[in-house]
Order: structure tokens, then C-alpha cells, then sequence
């Protein structure tokens, strides 16, 4: 690594670290109903919002209704998205004239939308109509990130309430999450990489001669606006096939900073907003740390090992399928924010990580994407180690264990291991199905471990709602279509129904005033009591898995044997 | 009960009943109740039927054999823990029980006594004792005033007095009376008597999982699924692997390995230490004499956070004493303190006596024998509210000494034209202020002078009061004192808030205010009027002297009936508490060792080169001989470090009164740290045995 590489990271992370309380306070005003800037430029589209579909925002339900709402919102979306796929060549905007969408592919594409995972196993500019990527994809980016937001808010309030069975109003949480923060961030974004040279239009696919002779198709399309979204709202779906890789995705080293600097931002600044809205700013800033600290620590071992030779072809870090216009530190640095922040975009290819570097990124998911994670999901998920940590170590001070006063007991319990054990069930089962399976094996592009870590890393993905793939894997079949749906929907929602029964539950109960008694939760202890729980409870449970793939790998690759 | 034997951990006896009973403990009927065990014993008789198979169809394997061995090792280790833990409890049972003799009732009908057995005495019943008899059931006096023996239940021999009416008119079945008769109505129906409660406790025989022990299984048994799931999917990992590495799938892993592994990563150690954890936890309880209605009361005494105290007998000695004499002008000490003792010599108060003693102590002046004088002594009552002595002199004058409060001592100079001076009432509101009794003591129509009458804080409380701070336990101070004086007595003792003036509505009312705010709120009381405040508040321990109204409304009684044993409580709800998150993080710490031992160990075939050594052999860092004794050094570790952290569950983590993120600092040191590194050594030391 060079001088301007350590730059470089340092002014990401410093950058990063500055936005945090700031956007984080802009967002605790606009959750909190407080005045804001904002209210001037959409306040009347809000207003027209609830009186257009008939919401009064000031009712509040209970944890009952308002996962209702959020399920029966979802579900319409899916549905939806399902339809105008298949139904997509008798719809308007569709200039290239591309065909029905398989049914499986449909069903796998708009669970994949609606639960923010965004994995995609067809090519965007040769599948989708720019209808089906406007009204539905985008939308969709929009709405799935709002909808994390509105699950973390539920929690908040849980927390913070004291004997209160309400938790706010999902339509207008899902409402000011969408007007306030994600569309004003998604204007500025995709203004400025437009700027940078990110295409935006509805023109017709160039065609172009190159300089060899040869004739090009170039895609075009209204490219800014969603790629804006994909990085902002943790989606990661892109509107090319190679994603951020591509030119017109990704054109510049500025285009590519910002890119980055997009897929952690509101997950890292709702850190903070998280600890203004419970009452203590440093319980956000423990929460950002611990986070911090998982990232950093993924990022060195990638990086070290991008960076030292590989034995099979000499001392020179390998570029094949990284971003060569930017460098392996951007190609790693991008990778590793987005297996953290359940993104999914890249601008490399994970397939082509070094076996390491590769499983930083599986573990980073694995982990149940909350190293920043989804917009709203990776501070929900976070939340459920927090519980289980205050409940593991908590006893110690001799006392039945509390978090933020809130006492946890059996049913938070019962909740937390239930939204712990449902995505490693899709992981570790749906896994074994496809490695011992015709329709799983089929599909794998490389053999030995590298083979392995593909499917691993496909349903790790699809359950940690990250959708980024080695791409050695080709997905779109019935078999990983549907497996991989199913994965999606209970990685989502099967976290999201536990996390928010844990709010109701939390809601109810009286707060504990704190004292000397009163086990802390907001300092370096805590830090690394998080750190130890997550990566025992959370990491042990795949180090088998992991050791037949990229560990396996690794050692391989030092013994000069590669696949 | 008997305190004699307190601290003998194991005995033989108890050892061998304990042997015993963890193999009848392996019924499936009780296993289930735990589900961790269950697990490893499930996957005990799996092994052992493998073993069979294989010794049949001649593929019998001893590496099998071990595994199975150690897989019911697991299981009997984690029986004999809940054994012992209650063998502790029923050899304390047993001793009650011989305490209860099958007795004989008189029951009253109209006014003939008729005698029946205790058996047939139903709740209402009334019946009388006299000196001598055993007393059949729990009852309530309702009649007469009797000295009762009660160390059948409290251990301790000095008899208690229990009289009807007042706060002392509760009686226990199974204690005698010494003296005097007694009409007892009987409030309990047999079988439920406060004897056989406490035998039922001790022997775990109604116990039920607490609240946090309820989560805790909870926890646990998620964990097990977790690594159900990741144990059952190796395989297909594994084939994987294999047909990668050009292996056939026959070398693909092996049941006995696979209940080895999982047996090894789910959470056995606090699996099989959870219920002997919480037995033990009623057990201190009650070798400090507290009988707790329910574990969940344990539990809740070690979140409380608010105690509510009452000031005499808890945080004071109960008695005030005289502390000063101040003079008034023109009077000197000598002469105060002479008349303030002539006037209490007689006076059997502990303040009399307090007074007597100062005078001796400070001026030498003796007590006298007073009747020699020709005095009479003038009793304090409720009317004159002073107490004194006339004496008669030869001329048939009488002098008069009298003590008493301002305005008693004020009415009676100014009944004999004395003058009562401005500087005597500034010194009586001056000692007001500071909290003590001021006592005026007059001679005819002079004032002598104070006596300063002082309640006197216990030694050492202040310290304690410090000690639960440092815990974040706030100490409120409930007393009938005017808030002057509850002020400073609760300055000197150095209490976080008082409660002056306090009426049993008061105290209800208090300690509902703290429940809103979210306190928990821990209060020890002994009077029918305290029933309520006892039913409210999270932890009410009642005193065993107390009546039965009160014993019904806490959630614990101290047989003591020291007001001091609440503090001991929460202390012991603490440590409860610790030992049980300390022993789960060293058991969810183990796991990263177990990994280390048993990954390379199954996995070393995968893609081998030439030597036969997979590079997952990488992983053995621990360097263990083979990979099957690598497997089973795992497996053994896991099953003895139950055994050998069955006296740590019993005796609970030491306890000190520190604060939280003390003791957490202290408890993660030894036991999470602990946790990731003993195991390492202990695997390591057992594969170094195996393959000697």
C-alpha cells in the first residue's frame, strides 16, 4: 500500500466519522417530529400523503399493528413487482423490447427488492424494461430502506417508552423516512454523479463503433437516479449487469468516494441518531464504535491479504477482476463497506477476492449484516446481539440483566434467538441442500473450496439481505430463484417480526433508573463484551463451513494449489 | 437449621445418596426438564447403539466406545451436580422433619377442650396449650401470653414471647410452649403449615424455574439449536470437500464424531450447573435462616434497589441513651447528674439505666440503695409524662426530682411558682435540632439542667450504607421520629433519604411511588400494619416473631427476625445472579477452544497432499497427538470441567460489595478470559495423557 492509500482511508473513515452526528441530528429531528429544513420543500407532500390516503398520523399502534402494516405493505410490493415483471413487454418504457420475465426470476427479483436485498440474478439492461427498474426497482430501493428505518424506530420507542404498548405509526415513519431523508440524500447524490458522468436519460441503446472495428452496444437509461438510491438505501441492486464497475455506474475516483461514502452513511449516522433518540448520545457512539472497530478489523485482513504475494503468481497483488481504474484499496475498501452494510453493489468482483479477503466478506454477512448493516436493519440486528450480550454478561453484576433500564427477560429472550437463528438456518441448510444437490452443484463455475465458497456465499447473501455474489455462480435457475427467494424473505422478515415483538414487549415495561448498580452499556468494556458475543455467537457457528471453504482455500493458495 | 455444620460442603454421605441419584435422574422424564442435557444424553444412547452394532457386524470400534463412555460421563456429571445441590437441601429437610413429632391437639368446643390429632385440625379451629405441649399447627394467639421454644424452626434456644393481639401473636406449628397457656385459632390447613412449606423448599420439591432461569434455558437452548444446525449440515459440507479432494464419500464423518462435536459446542457446563446454581441460591438463603417463599424472590432481591429501613433495631440499637448532662445557670454538672441518677435509679427503662450509668462513668457518682432514704418513686406515665423520686426529709419536707419532657417538666416548676428559663429552652430546641431526646430535669420549683438523650446508630452501619451505595442501593430510613430528629440520626448513619413521621400508609404509599419510577423496592417488617407495604414491595421479608398476617404478605421470612437480614438477602440475590452469568460466559468461552481441538482434528483428510495432512491441519494449534484423541480430549474436558465446577456452583463466584462495572470487570477477567484460555490448557493436558 502507498502513502495516498493510508490517505485515502484515513480521509473515508474521518469524512464518514464527521457526517455521523450530523445527518444522525437531522434525522432525530425529522423521527422525532421536531422542525426541520425539510419541512419547507416536502412538509405539503407529507400532508397530502396522509390526507390522500386517508392516515391520521397522529395514531399510534401497538407492535401488533404495526408489524401488520409493514407486512401487508411489503406484501402489496412484492406483488406488485411480481406482476408488471412478467407483464413487462405489454407495458410502456420498454425501448428495447425485452421479453416476459420468467416467473422464478420475477418472484426471486421483487423478493429481492422489497426485502433491500437487491441480489439479482439476471442482467439488469438485457431483463428489465425501464418501467419494471423505475416504477418497480427504484421504488422499491426507496421503500425497502424506509421500511428498515421505520422496524429500528418501532425499537426506539420500545426502548425508550415507559409502559406504553405504543410504537408510533408505521405510514408515517415509512413517510418521513422516504421524504426527508432518503429522497433529499438521493437528489443530491445522483445530481452530483451526474455530474461526474453517471448517465440519465430514456434513450435507446447505443450502438457505437470501437476503435478496433468492432461494433458495441452501449446500454443507456435512467442510470443516476438509481444508483444513488442502490448506494443510499443499502440496496446495492444496480442498473448494469457489473454494477459499480461499470463507467456509466461509476466514472470517476470521486464518483467512486462518494459511491462509498453512500453505502455507510445513514447506517452509520443512524448510530446517532439511535443514542439522541434513547436519551444518551454515547449509548450511539458505543454502538458506532463497536461497529467501527468490526469494519477496521475486516478491512486489515483484507487488505493484508490483497496485499501480500500470492505464491502461485508471484509478488504482484492480483487486479484480475478488481477495479482497475481505482486500485485495490478502493476495490477493497468498497467490498468490504458493502458486505458490511448489506449494500450488495460493487465495483469489483468478490469471486476474484483472495480466499481471505473473500471470507472478510462472507463473514461480514454471516454475522447478520449489523457492521453498520442495512439502513435501519443493521441497527435492529445490532440491537439483538446488544440483547443477547446484556443478557450473557449482565448477570455478572449480579443483577437479572437491563438494557437501557428495559429489563430483558424470557421473551425478549425467545425473540433475539429466534431472529438469530432463522437466517443461519437458510444459510447453513439451504447451503447444504445445493453443495450435495444436482440443481445446487450445476450452477457452480469453480471447483474445490472456490466452488463451495459460491454457494455459501450465495445464501449467506440472500440471508443477510446483502445481495452481492461471488459471481463464479450462475443463479438464475429455478432451484436458487426460489431457494435463494425463500432465504431472502425469512432473512428479512424473520428478523424484523422478532425485532419488533421485542419492541411491544420492551415497550411495556418500566425503565430502571440507573445507578451504580446498573451495568453499563456504554463503554470500552461494553465495546469489546459486543465484539467477543458477536463474534462467538454470531461467527462460531460458521467456522465450520468456513473452514471447508475460504480457510481451506487460503492455506491451499500458500501451497501453490488455486482454483 | 442447626448453624452448627454450616460449612461443610460434601460429606460422604451425602456424596454417595448423591452418586445414586444422578443415575436415577436419568429417567427421560426428568432429562427433559433440561434440554442441553437431553441433548447429550440422546446422543449417548446413539453412540452406545453404534458400539453394539459395531461389536455385531465386526466393525467395533473403541475410539466409539470412549466417546459413548464420556457422552454418559457428561450426563451423570451434570446429574450429580442437581443431586448434590438438593442432598444439601434434604438432609436439612430431614432434620425438620424430626422435629415434627405427630402431636396432640386440644381442640377447644365451646369450653371443654377435646383432644385430636394435629392431622385433623382444619383451618379456624381453635385450640389452647399449655406449658409443655407442642404446639399442633400455624395459628394466630388469640388469647393469653405464653413464652414459646421455638428453635425447633429458628435454632436458637432462648425462648420468645408470643401473646394475642400486638404484633407478636404468631405461632408455629412444631415449637412448645414453656409457660403460661395460650388459645391459639389455628390460620393453616395441614400439609401447609410453615414446617411443612420449609421442608417442601429445601428439598426442591416445589421448585420451579425462576424468571431469569426461565431466559436463561431459553438462551441456552438456542444455542444447542444453532449448533444442531451447524453440526447437522457438516456433512454436506463435508461431501462436498470430499468429492473435491477426489475422496469417496465413505470417509465422510461419522455419527459418534458428530455428537462429539455438537456435544462439545453446545452449552453443557452452565446446561448442567443451571438448576444446582439456583438450589444452592435458596440454600444460602437458608443457612442465614431466610426462607424465601419462591426462587424469583431470590432473584428479585438481587435487583432491588431501593431499601426501605426501619430506624430502630436496623439502623439504631432501639434504645436512646444519655450521652450529656447540660446544667442550667447557677446549677453545676455534679449536681445535675447526681439528681438525673437519684431520679432514674428505680427507673427500669434502658434510658433510666442509660442515665444511671452515664452519671457513674463520668462523675463517679454510685448508685445508691435508695430505700434506705425514705424515697418513693414516681413511675412515668402517660399523664404526667414524667418519671422522678420524692424523698421525705426529717422535718417532713419532701424534695422532689423529677425527669421528663419540656413541657411536662415546664408545667410542673410553673405548678410551683418556679421559673423555667430562656437558656433551658434554648438548650432543649438546640438538642432537638440535632436529633436527640432532650430530658429536663427538675428539683421543686429549680431546673437543674438536660440530659441529653441520644439514639444511638449501630456500629458499623454507616459503612454498609456506604458498601450498598458503591452497589446502587439507595437506603431509605422509615421512622415515627419528628423530621428533626430523623434528619440527623439518618445524617449519622448516613442513609440516602428518610421517611419521618411515617405512617404504615406512608410506607405503602412510598414504596409504590419508587415501583413507578421503576425501583425495585426491598422492605423488612413484623406488625399487621406492615402487611400491605410487605405485599407491595418486590422483596418482604418478614420476621418470623412478626404476626402471621405479616408472614403471609412478604415473600420471605427471617427466622432471626434481625432487621439487619435484608441487607444479607440482596447480597445473596447478587450472588446468585453472578455465578450464574459467570458460569455462562465461561461455558459459551469454551467453545472457541473446543473448534481449535475438533475442526482440524475432523477435517485433516481434505484436500491432503502426499503426507496425509489436510491443510486444515493448520488449525491444530494446540499441536494434539491424533485426530481421534484430539476428539476425545475435547469431549473428556467437557464432561470433567462440569465435575469440577460443581463447588464453585454450589458455594457461588465470590462476592464483594463493589460496583457494577467492578464486578463486571472482575468476573469477565476470571471467567470470560478464563473461559477462552482454560480449556486450551485443559484439552492440551488431556491429549498429553491419552497418548502416553
Amino acid at each position: 500500500m502507498t502513502t495516498l492509500d493510508y490517505i485515502q482511508l484515513i480521509v473515508f473513515f474521518s469524512v464518514l466519522t464527521g457526517l455521523t452526528p450530523i445527518l444522525g441530528n437531522f434525522m432525530y429531528k425529522v423521527f422525532t417530529g421536531q422542525k426541520h429544513f425539510m419541512l419547507s420543500v416536502y412538509g405539503w407532500l407529507e400532508k397530502l400523503t396522509y390526507r390522500a390516503s386517508g392516515i391520521d398520523p397522529r395514531k399510534e399502534t401497538d407492535w401488533k399493528s404495526y408489524t401488520f402494516n409493514l407486512l401487508i405493505f411489503n406484501l402489496s410490493g412484492l406483488v406488485f413487482l411480481f406482476l408488471i415483471q412478467v407483464f413487462q413487454s405489454y407495458l410502456p418504457l420498454n425501448p428495447a423490447n425485452l421479453p416476459d420475465v420468467s416467473w422464478h426470476s420475477a418472484f426471486n427479483t421483487a423478493v429481492s427488492f422489497i426485502t433491500n436485498t437487491n441480489w439479482q440474478g439476471y442482467a439488469g439492461e438485457t431483463t428489465l424494461s425501464y418501467f419494471v427498474q423505475m416504477l418497480g426497482l427504484t421504488v422499491q430501493n426507496f421503500v425497502s430502506a424506509a421500511t428498515g428505518l421505520a422496524v429500528i424506530l418501532a425499537m426506539i420507542r420500545g426502548l425508550s417508552n415507559k409502559s406504553s404498548e405504543k410504537l408510533g405509526n408505521f405510514w408515517v415513519d415509512l413517510t418521513r423516512s422516504t421524504l426527508y431523508v432518503l429522497l433529499p440524500l438521493s437528489i443530491l447524490l445522483s445530481v452530483t454523479l451526474v455530474g461526474q458522468g453517471v448517465v440519465q436519460n430514456f434513450k435507446t441503446y447505443d450502438t457505437v463503433q470501437t476503435l478496433e472495428g468492432t461494433e458495441q452496444i452501449l446500454p443507456m437509461g435512467p442510470a443516476a437516479s438509481q444508483i444513488a438510491i442502490k448506494q443510499l438505501g443499502t440496496n446495492g441492486g444496480g442498473f448494469f449487469n457489473t454494477n459499480s464497475s461499470h463507467p456509466f455506474e461509476n466514472p470517476t475516483p470521486f464518483s467512486n468516494f462518494l459511491e462509498m461514502l453512500a453505502i455507510l452513511l445513514i447506517p452509520a449516522a443512524l448510530t446517532f441518531t439511535y443514542g439522541k433518540m434513547v436519551g444518551s448520545v454515547r449509548q450511539g457512539w458505543t454502538i458506532f464504535s463497536a461497529m467501527l472497530i468490526l469494519l477496521l478489523a475486516g478491512l486489515s485482513i483484507s487488505l493484508y491479504a490483497e496485499y501480500s504475494a500470492n505464491p502461485v503468481f508471484g509478488h504482484l497483488a492480483l487486479m484480475e477482476g478488481k477495479e482497475t481504474r481505482f486500485g485495490i484499496t478502493n476495490s477493497i475498501l468498497w467490498a468490504t463497506s458493502t458486505s458490511a452494510a448489506s449494500n450488495g453493489s460493487v465495483n469489483a468482483m468478490h469471486d476474484s477476492l483472495s480466499p481471505l479477503s473473500g471470507m472478510v466478506a462472507m463473514i461480514n454477512i454471516m454475522l447478520g449484516e449489523i457492521i453498520f448493516g442495512g439502513v435501519g436493519a443493521g441497527m435492529y440486528g445490532m440491537i439483538i446481539f446488544v440483547i443477547l450480550t446484556v443478557f450473557i454478561a449482565g448477570l455478572m453484576v449480579g443483577r437479572t440483566p437491563e438494557y437501557l433500564g428495559k429489563k430483558i427477560q424470557a421473551f425478549e429472550v425467545q425473540m433475539a434467538m429466534l431472529a438469530i437463528l432463522l437466517p443461519n438456518f437458510v444459510i447453513l441448510l439451504f447451503s447444504a441442500i445445493a453443495s450435495v444437490s444436482n440443481p445446487g452443484l450445476s450452477s457452480i463455475n469453480n471447483t474445490g473450496p472456490h466452488g463451495f465458497s459460491e454457494i455459501l456465499y450465495a445464501y449467506s447473501s440472500a440471508a443477510g439481505n446483502n445481495g452481492s455474489a461471488f459471481a463464479g455462480l450462475n443463479a438464475n435457475t429455478v432451484f436458487y430463484n426460489l431457494t435463494l427467494g425463500i432465504g431472502m424473505l425469512i432473512g428479512r422478515f424473520g428478523v424484523i417480526i422478532p425485532v419488533l415483538a421485542i419492541a411491544g414487549s420492551l415497550g411495556k415495561k418500566m425503565i430502571t433508573p440507573t445507578s451504580a448498580g446498573t451495568f453499563r452499556t456504554d463503554n470500552w468494556l461494553f465495546i469489546g463484551l459486543l465484539i467477543s458475543v458477536i463474534l462467538i455467537v454470531g461467527g462460531l457457528t460458521h467456522f465450520p463451513a468456513l473452514s471447508l471453504g475460504p480457510i481451506v482455500e487460503h492455506i491451499l493458495m500458500n501451497q501453490n494449489i488455486t482454483f | 437449621m442447626n448453624p452448627k455444620n454450616k460449612n461443610i460442603l460434601f460429606n460422604k454421605d451425602l456424596l454417595l445418596t448423591a452418586a445414586k441419584d444422578s443415575f436415577i435422574k436419568l429417567n427421560p422424564g426428568s432429562l427433559i426438564k433440561n434440554p442441553v442435557i437431553f441433548i447429550v444424553a440422546i446422543g449417548s444412547v446413539l453412540t452406545t447403539i453404534i458400539v453394539f452394532i459395531g461389536l455385531f457386524d465386526g466393525n467395533y470400534s473403541s475410539f466409539n466406545l470412549q466417546i459413548a463412555v464420556w457422552l454418559w460421563f457428561t450426563v451423570l456429571f451434570a446429574n450429580f451436580a442437581e443431586a448434590i445441590a438438593e442432598g444439601r437441601g434434604k438432609a436439612q429437610a430431614e432434620s425438620l422433619r424430626k422435629n415434627r413429632v405427630q402431636t396432640k391437639a386440644r381442640k377447644l368446643i365451646g369450653n371443654k377442650d377435646v383432644l385430636i390429632s394435629a392431622t385433623d385440625l382444619r383451618k379456624g379451629d381453635t385450640v389452647v396449650c399449655e406449658a409443655g405441649d407442642v404446639i399442633p399447627s400455624d395459628g394466630e394467639v388469640i388469647e393469653g401470653i405464653a413464652s414459646v421454644d421455638e428453635s425447633a424452626i429458628t435454632g436458637e434456644s432462648a425462648p420468645v414471647i408470643r401473646e394475642s393481639g400486638g404484633d407478636r401473636s404468631a405461632v408455629t406449628g412444631g415449637t412448645k410452649v414453656i409457660s403460661d397457656r395460650i388459645v391459639i385459632r389455628i390460620t393453616t390447613e395441614p400439609g401447609d403449615t410453615f414446617i411443612d412449606r420449609m421442608i417442601a423448599l429445601v428439598e426442591g420439591a416445589s421448585r420451579q424455574k425462576t424468571p431469569n432461569e426461565i431466559a436463561l434455558s431459553i438462551l441456552l437452548s438456542g444455542l444447542s439449536i444453532i449448533f444442531l444446525l451447524a453440526v447437522a449440515t457438516l456433512p454436506a459440507f463435508f461431501d462436498y470437500g470430499l468429492s473435491a479432494s477426489g475422496l469417496p464419500s465413505n470417509q465422510n464423518l461419522t455419527l459418534p464424531v458428530l455428537i462429539a462435536l455438537l456435544v462439545c459446542l453446545i452449552p453443557t457446563t452452565i446446561g448442567g450447573l443451571l438448576s444446582a446454581i439456583g438450589i444452592s441460591g435458596m440454600d444460602r438463603l437458608i443457612r442465614r435462616n431466610v426462607i424465601a417463599t419462591s426462587g424469583r424472590a431470590i432473584e428479585a432481591a438481587g435487583d432491588v434497589d431501593v431499601l426501605l429501613l426501619d430506624k430502630t433495631g436496623t439502623i439504631t440499637l432501639g434504645n436512646r441513651m444519655a450521652t450529656d448532662f447540660i446544667p442550667a445557670e447557677g446549677v453545676t454538672v455534679e449536681e445535675l447528674a447526681d439528681a438525673a441518677q437519684l431520679s432514674s435509679l428505680s427507673d427500669e427503662t434502658p434510658e433510666g439505666r442509660s442515665i444511671v450509668v452515664l452519671a457513674k462513668e463520668k462523675f463517679n457518682i454510685r448508685g445508691r440503695e435508695v430505700h434506705h432514704m425514705n424515697a418513693t418513686f414516681i413511675p412515668f406515665t402517660a399523664q404526667t409524662r414524667m418519671s422522678g423520686v420524692d424523698f421525705k426529709a426529717g422535718d417532713g419536707s419532701v424534695q422532689r426530682i423529677r425527669k421528663g419532657s419540656s413541657e411536662a417538666i415546664r408545667s410542673f416548676i410553673q405548678n410551683s411558682n418556679g421559673y423555667y428559663s430562656k437558656q433551658v429552652q434554648d438548650i432543649v430546641s438546640d438538642l432537638s435540632r440535632q436529633g436527640a431526646t432532650p430530658l429536663v430535669v427538675a428539683e421543686d420549683s429549680r431546673v437543674l439542667g438536660v440530659i441529653h438523650l441520644k439514639d444511638i446508630v449501630k456500629g458499623g452501619i454507616k459503612q454498609r450504607f456506604a458498601e450498598l451505595r458503591k452497589m446502587g442501593i439507595k437506603t431509605v430510613m422509615i421512622t415515627g421520629d419528628n423530621p428533626l430528629t430523623a434528619a440527623a440520626i439518618a445524617a449519622e448513619a448516613g442513609v440516602d433519604d428518610f421517611m419521618a413521621e411515617a405512617t404504615p400508609e406512608d410506607k405503602l404509599k412510598r414504596i409504590r411511588e419508587e415501583q413507578a419510577n421503576g425501583h425495585l423496592v426491598g422492605m423488612i417488617g413484623d406488625g399487621t400494619n406492615d402487611a400491605p407495604a410487605l405485599a407491595q414491595a418486590d422483596i418482604g421479608i418478614a420476621m418470623n416473631s412478626g404476626t402471621q398476617a405479616a408472614r403471609e404478605a412478604g415473600n420471605m421470612v427471617d427466622l432471626d427476625s434481625n432487621p439487619t437480614k435484608l441487607i444479607e438477602v440482596v447480597e445473596v440475590g447478587k450472588q446468585l445472579l453472578m455465578t450464574r452469568g459467570s458460569l455462562t460466559t465461561f461455558s459459551i468461552a469454551n467453545d472457541v477452544a473446543k473448534y481449535f481441538a475438533i475442526i482440524p482434528a475432523i477435517a485433516v483428510a481434505l484436500y491432503a497432499g502426499k503426507d496425509g495432512n489436510g491443510p486444515l491441519s493448520m488449525l491444530n494449534i494446540m499441536n494434539l497427538g491424533s485426530p481421534q484423541s484430539a476428539i476425545l480430549s475435547a469431549v473428556i474436558f467437557n464432561a470433567l470441567i462440569i465435575i469440577l465446577l460443581v463447588p464453585l456452583a454450589l458455594k457461588g463466584v465470590r462476592y464483594r460489595p463493589i460496583s457494577a462495572s467492578l464486578a463486571l470487570t472482575r468476573n469477565l477477567f476470571i471467567y470470560g478470559l478464563g473461559g477462552l484460555i482454560v480449556p486450551f490448557i485443559g484439552i492440551k493436558l488431556i491429549d498429553i495423557l491419552i497418548n502416553l
